[in-house]
């Protein structure tokens, strides 16, 4: 039994907080088939250069109670290879192609070892990430095209849509292989908004990086910052007070507000119910102008900064009430519909298999029976005790819908719960001494799903090293899946309900 | 009425009738979108914002793909053309239409249909996916609505002994206990409906929509701008306001212009213009606590409309 076996075994037994494991490239297949056997699953893999060896770290996680293991992987800069984990991980291929264009690392034994974040135009064999990559070569401009599988066969039809839309939203191209009107295939093209934002973090100290993380997708302003303060305030050891937490938790539920109701409005337009959406709207409307009340910004930026936070105001109870009162008639009234229940119901069915296989998150894995929340699973405060995530079994659009609403009546409650507690509206924990190496991992059930960050910072307080991974990144193949015989004139409520983001899965 | 002032006067009838069209089709899509605003608790923009867009539209560039043949340009036109030749024959605001003595309802279906066939066929010019998709679509929705539309007509034909529109009408006015007859009733439920398909509206079709994929006949016009989609616009939002005054005084036929004069041609089109905007509002409010069905849950709604007009036609025929 090699050195990296027996530490794993130990880790499996004992199911420590946090564990650190160092591994040799021979020896990681094994150790991460073990843990993801034993129910951890693969959170993040960050690849790092220093300028020396190359580090690769693999995050797993699991819960309750909070456990996450880390494997370091150190390679030769001048053989930089891993061995693949993609036939034990579905995520784990797409975290390794993504490591492979922007740092160059090889994963041997990946099936299909293919650019995933870069297009087809940028210079081949420069990676951005790497600490010796210099000046960025001249895109190339007959690039090979991008290789879509072909799918033939009597009267398929192909359908091309974007990257540019009808509508304003982000872009991505969406191929749709048909016949008639039913789905035998849909490729997503996203990556067309590469910012290059985890290069952006180094070197910043932790102030000026909040601002930057707040923006990584703007309507997850919360959920991106607080996964990040809880990685920089583990990695240098800050003390956070509860009251703090207290008011981060607001802020986080607030998120989901905002979001679900307009989710469930815009599902209700896509079945052109738009009745729903208007009503939809306005709370919307009311829920940001009570965002820019309690921080200062409609979409919440500013309320949570490292070692604590800052409100202005705390939602009154009577006014939660209220607005959960007038989400409940839009539910209603869309529950109320025939039509809108029709659309609704078996459309674009993910199945619990293919949910877990394909690692999704949130609200899309809720909708298909998992039950994964990282307010339970890795809580930074913990939630009351009659607290238990929203599940539905269906896997289609109405369950992903359902979701949603339970969802917003249970940030309601937990809302509820933590604006009655007594407290100051800030609320910081003392100065951090940031002294010697440190790292550190934060998630957060954002409200699309669990966010996560994976920070190193140097001696001075400077960022090294900042990994982020958007729900969006791990759900985004699920769409595709779920699309297998859905009519083309679904794929919006479809693509609606699942309401990935384009900005967060492109970083 | 003969000679130059003969054709003088059936000049300005059909002229009136058509300016009628041309404005009040647009100011009715205009008042839909009031309508449907105001009952979502939304301000809306004001009622001639579709004027105003059309004076946009006309004012711009004209912009044709490079790939577009002649078809592509003539489809818009042809579809206004229709629609302005049966502005001109249709019993709107009088039941004597001068230019409109043989205006066959099964002719007028027909011409209808010319314009919707001429816009898929300029849809599917340019050879994109979207016009493609929208005009198997369309087609697909006329295929299905025209048949319950035909037999409709046949239904309200059997007991006036006449598919002749403005005679429909008359009769209608002359003797209303064939307006008040099941089959009267049935056949214009049916053809409700397919109005409904043929205009784009909800359920079959959502106008405001911006989602590619799910447009039937915003996805066949997709690829027209400026004076083109003007043009478009226009066809169909006259398209809307003909279905709908055919529709109206097939009902209810009352206030129409039934004798010569300038007087009762004024009455007859103000009448018009009164049962068309309630029936506009009606659908518009309809159109509010409605979704759009599941494409493949169409030919269920239109077999619907279908059989509606079967049953009309056969209560015709017993009855009689």
């Amino acid at each position: 039994m090699s050195a990296g076996a027996s530490r794993i075994e130990h880790v499996l037994s004992e199911r420590p907080a946090r564990a650190v494991l160092e591994q040799l490239p021979g020896e990681l297949v094994e150790s991460a088939g073990a843990l993801l056997a034993a129910g951890y699953r693969l959170a993040l893999v960050a690849a790092h250069d220093g300028g020396g060896p190359l580090r690769v770290v693999y995050l797993f996680a699991d819960g309750p109670p909070d456990q996450r293991v880390e494997l370091h992987v150190q390679i030769q800069r001048n053989q930089p290879q891993v061995p693949s984990l993609t036939h034990l991980s579905f995520p784990a291929g797409r975290f390794e192609r993504e490591m492979r264009d922007l740092f160059g690392i090889e994963p041997v034994g990946h099936p299909r070892p293919r650019g995933l974040v870069l297009h087809q135009h940028w210079p081949s064999g420069w990676h951005p990430m790497r600490a010796d990559a210099g000046p960025r070569p001249a895109m190339v401009d007959d690039a090979e095209p991008y290789p879509f599988v072909d799918v033939e066969g009597p009267g398929v039809y192909e359908i091309p849509v974007g990257p540019v839309h009808a509508g304003l939203i982000e872009p991505g191209h969406f191929r749709f292989w048909v016949v008639g009107e039913t789905i035998v295939k849909m490729k997503a093209r996203l990556w067309f908004v590469h910012k290059g934002i985890e290069q952006l973090f180094e070197g910043r100290d932790l102030q000026s990086a909040l601002p930057l993380a707040e923006r990584i997708s703007g309507d997850s302003a919360v959920g991106h910052s607080l996964a990040f303060c809880l990685a920089v305030e583990e990695a240098c050891a800050m003390e956070v007070p509860t009251r703090a937490n207290e008011l981060r938790a607001v802020l986080v539920e607030l998120e989901r507000l905002y979001n679900h109701v307009a989710d469930v409005g815009a599902m209700c337009n896509d079945v052109g119910f738009g009745l729903a959406n208007a009503h939809a709207l306005t709370l919307r409307e009311r829920l940001l102008r009570l965002n820019a009340e309690v921080t200062g910004h409609r979409l919440l930026r500013g309320g949570i900064v490292p070692g604590g936070a800052l409100l202005r105001s705390l939602p009154r109870p009577d006014d939660l009430q209220e607005i959960g009162a007038r989400f409940q008639e839009i539910i209603d009234l869309a529950r109320s519909n025939s039509i809108v229940m029709d659309r609704f119901t078996g459309t674009a069915v993910l199945s619990a298999t293919q949910a877990r296989e394909i690692g999704v998150l949130g609200v899309v894995a809720r909708a298909s029976g998992l039950s994964h929340d990282a307010r339970l699973s890795h809580p930074f405060i913990d939630p009351p005790t009659d607290f238990h995530p929203a599940r539905h079994d269906a896997g289609d659009v109405l369950a992903r819908f359902l979701v949603r609403c339970a969802e917003v009546e249970a940030s309601l409650a937990l809302l509820t719960d933590y604006v009655t507690r007594d407290g100051p509206l800030s609320a910081f924990g003392p100065k951090p001494s940031v002294k010697g190496k440190g790292h550190g991992s934060g998630m957060v059930e954002g409200w699309r799903g669990t966010v996560v960050h994976r920070i190193e910072v140097d001696p001075d307080g400077k960022l090294q090293r900042v990994k982020v991974v958007d729900p969006s990144f791990m759900n985004w193949p699920a769409l595709p899946e779920a699309l297998a015989n859905t009519i083309v004139p679904d794929f919006p409520l479809a693509n609606k309900s699942f309401n990935l983001s384009y900005a967060g899965n492109d970083l | 009425m003969n000679g130059i002032g003969g054709v003088i006067a059936a000049v300005l009838v059909a002229g009136a009738q058509i300016a009628a069209v041309a404005v009040g089709g647009p100011l009715l899509v205009g008042v839909m979108r009031k309508v449907r605003c105001h009952i979502e608790g939304r301000v809306g923009p004001p009622i001639h914002q579709p004027l105003r867009d059309l004076r946009k539209l006309f004012s711009k560039q004209r912009m044709r793909p490079d790939q577009a043949s002649w078809v592509f340009g003539v489809g818009p036109v042809v579809l206004v053309a229709t629609a302005v030749l049966i502005a001109a024959i249709s019993p709107l605001a009088t039941t004597r239409p001068p230019l409109g003595q043989t205006a066959d309802f099964f002719a007028i279906v027909f011409v209808l249909l010319l314009g919707s066939v001429a816009l898929a066929l300029a849809a599917l010019d340019t050879g994109t996916p979207f016009g493609g998709m929208g005009s198997s679509r369309a087609m697909t929705i006329g295929a299905l609505a025209e048949p319950a539309l035909l037999v409709a007509i046949l239904a309200m034909s059997i007991p006036a002994h006449t598919s002749n529109l403005p005679a429909l009408v008359r009769i209608g006015l002359a003797h209303p206990q064939l307006i008040a007859s099941p089959e009267r009733f049935l056949a214009l439920g049916s053809f409700l409906v397919v109005i409904l398909a043929e205009s784009g509206r909800l359920p079959v079709d959502n106008p405001s929509t911006h989602l590619e994929l799910t447009m039937i006949h915003e996805a066949m016009v997709l690829e027209y701008a400026g004076p083109d989609l003007g043009l478009v616009i226009l066809g169909e939002s006259m398209r809307l306001a003909l279905l709908l005054g055919l529709l109206v005084n097939l009902l209810i036929p009352w206030g129409i212009a039934d004798r010569p004069g300038a007087a009762a041609l004024v009455i007859g089109l103000g009448a018009l213009v009164g049962k068309v905007v309630v029936a506009g509002i009606a659908i518009a409010t309809f159109e509010v606590f409605t979704a759009k069905l599941r494409l493949f849950r169409l030919p269920e709604l239109l077999a619907g409309a279908f059989v509606l007009a079967v049953v009309g036609a056969f209560t015709a025929l017993v009855i009689r």
